[in-house]
This record gives C-alpha cells, structure tokens and sequence, in this order.
C-alpha cells in the first residue's frame, strides 16, 4: 500500500502536474505499444502474441517499478507514480484489446484459441507482475531494511 | 500521423482513467478497486462497438478512439497490480471477484459492443 493512500487527505487533491504527467506518460505508453503492434502484426486467426507480451511485459515492470517507488526509495518524488505507474505503464498496457481480441477469436469459432489467450494473458500478467515483485525485493533487500 | 492521433486520444484516456480513480477512491473509501473495473469494461464496450463499425471509420479515427482513447482508458498493469496487492493484504476473495469483474465484466461489454454496433449501423 502507498503512503498517499495512508493519508488519504492531502493526497486526494487531484493535482494538475500530477494529471498532466499521466497524459504525457499516457502517450508514451501507447505510442510503444503501437510501435511493437505495427512490428508484429497478427497472424489471423492465430494467438495474439504482441498483445499478450506486450500486457505480461507491463505488469513484469509495474510489479518492478511500485515496489521501487513503495519500498526502497525513502522519498520518492510524488510525480513518479502517476508519471510512470498510471501513465507510461497504464498506456502501455491495455484492457480493452484484450476483451475485443479474446471476443473477435470466439466470434470467428476458434473456441480454444480464444479461451487460451484469455486465460493465458490473465494467469501470466499476474504471475509475471508477482514474480517481478519477489525479485525486486529479494534483489533491493539490503537498501529495504536499511532505510527502516 | 496514425501514431500521433494515438498518442493524443491516450493523452485523453489515461487522464480520464486516473481522475476517475481519484474521485472514486475519495468517494467510495472502497478497498476493490472500483474505477479501474469501470473503465476497463467501458473501454472494452467501446472498442467493440468500434472494431464492429472498423469498415465505416477512417484509419485515423481508429487510431484516436481505439489504440489511443480506449488504450490509454484502459488498463491491465494496474488491474494486475491491484489484484495482487488485495491477495497479499490477505484479501483473496476480492482478489478472485477482482479477475472475474474484469475478465467477464469486460469480454461481455466488448461482445455487447460488437453486437449493438454491427445491429445498428451494419
């Protein structure tokens, strides 16, 4: 849990540099992602694999990047968060090509192939995002307790 | 061009996904993540209604509302990191609710999207 959701009251301001950095880190975020689709494009019907990699990828870093910003750095600046976490990784990742891509599979009778790349995706974001979450404390470990 | 109509329509979603988890987090004083369920079966619905009507959208029009606006509105690094965050915190049933919310709440939305977007303009 961050420390602005510990002191809900001065964080919850929505703060203008604060929404202004998640546009930005927004389009980065989904400027590389339209890169790396425009490089693989999809072999129909076929699984998904750029969009797969591309989600499992963003959580491996977000799972990187909160333990960072959460627990090794004392004072981490309060722009890195929404810059980076919301925006870059956040418009990075995607949601609703997931759910279209996993629809347009079933629509078109590849029944497995669509089942698979939903639950593939699911199970291995999660997995990836915790995995990057271990190694980064286990690697980060002597800077965590040293700061408590 | 079609790349930089992407990154305008995520300067759009990803501020209007971060506000709006601001003031539900405020409001709601939830421990489930509420806003980010909400925008990625939003996103979903209209990224379905989009790709049905691909044939009367221009290239360009695609690129700001799909890989730029529903994109950036939508998320899986943060539903992921949210998810796992409510398993450690001990919280494995809302964690459970949490995949399923978004996972059906947003292949259901992208179908109905789909569906109502080739029913009324295909």
């Amino acid at each position: 849990m961050s420390s602005e959701h510990r002191n809900p009251p001065a964080a919850h301001r929505l703060r203008p540099s604060a929404v202004i950095m998640v546009a930005v880190g927004g389009a980065v975020g989904a400027l590389a992602h339209y890169g790396i689709s425009e490089w693989f494009p999809p072999t129909e019907p076929g699984f998904p694999w750029a969009p797969f990699w591309i989600n499992v990828s963003g959580c491996a870093l977000i799972g990187v990047l909160l333990v960072l910003i959460d627990e090794v750095c004392a004072r981490p600046h309060s722009l890195w968060r929404p810059a980076l976490a919301t925006g870059v990784l956040g418009g990075y990742t995607t949601f609703s090509a997931y759910s279209v891509e996993t629809v347009q599979l079933l629509r078109g009778g590849h029944i497995v192939l669509g089942v698979g790349y939903a639950i593939a995706t699911v199970t291995t974001a999660l997995a990836a995002l915790y995995l990057a979450e271990l190694l980064t404390r286990r690697i980060t470990t002597g800077r965590i307790e040293r700061q408590r | 061009m079609t790349a930089a109509l992407v990154a305008l329509g995520a300067c759009i979603g990803a501020p209007l996904r971060y506000t709006l988890d601001h003031v539900v987090h405020t409001r709601l004083r939830s421990r489930f993540p509420w806003a980010i369920l909400v925008v990625n079966v939003i996103g979903s619905l209209i990224l379905g209604s989009l790709v049905a009507a691909a044939e009367s959208l221009s290239e360009g029009a695609a690129a700001l509302l799909g890989a730029g606006l529903c994109g950036g509105l939508t998320t899986y690094s943060t539903f992921a990191h949210q998810t796992i965050r409510l398993a450690e915190q001990g919280h494995r049933g809302l964690a459970v609710l949490n995949i399923a919310g978004n996972v059906l709440g947003g292949l259901g939305a992208a179908a109905l999207g789909y569906w109502a977007s080739l029913t009324l303009w295909g």
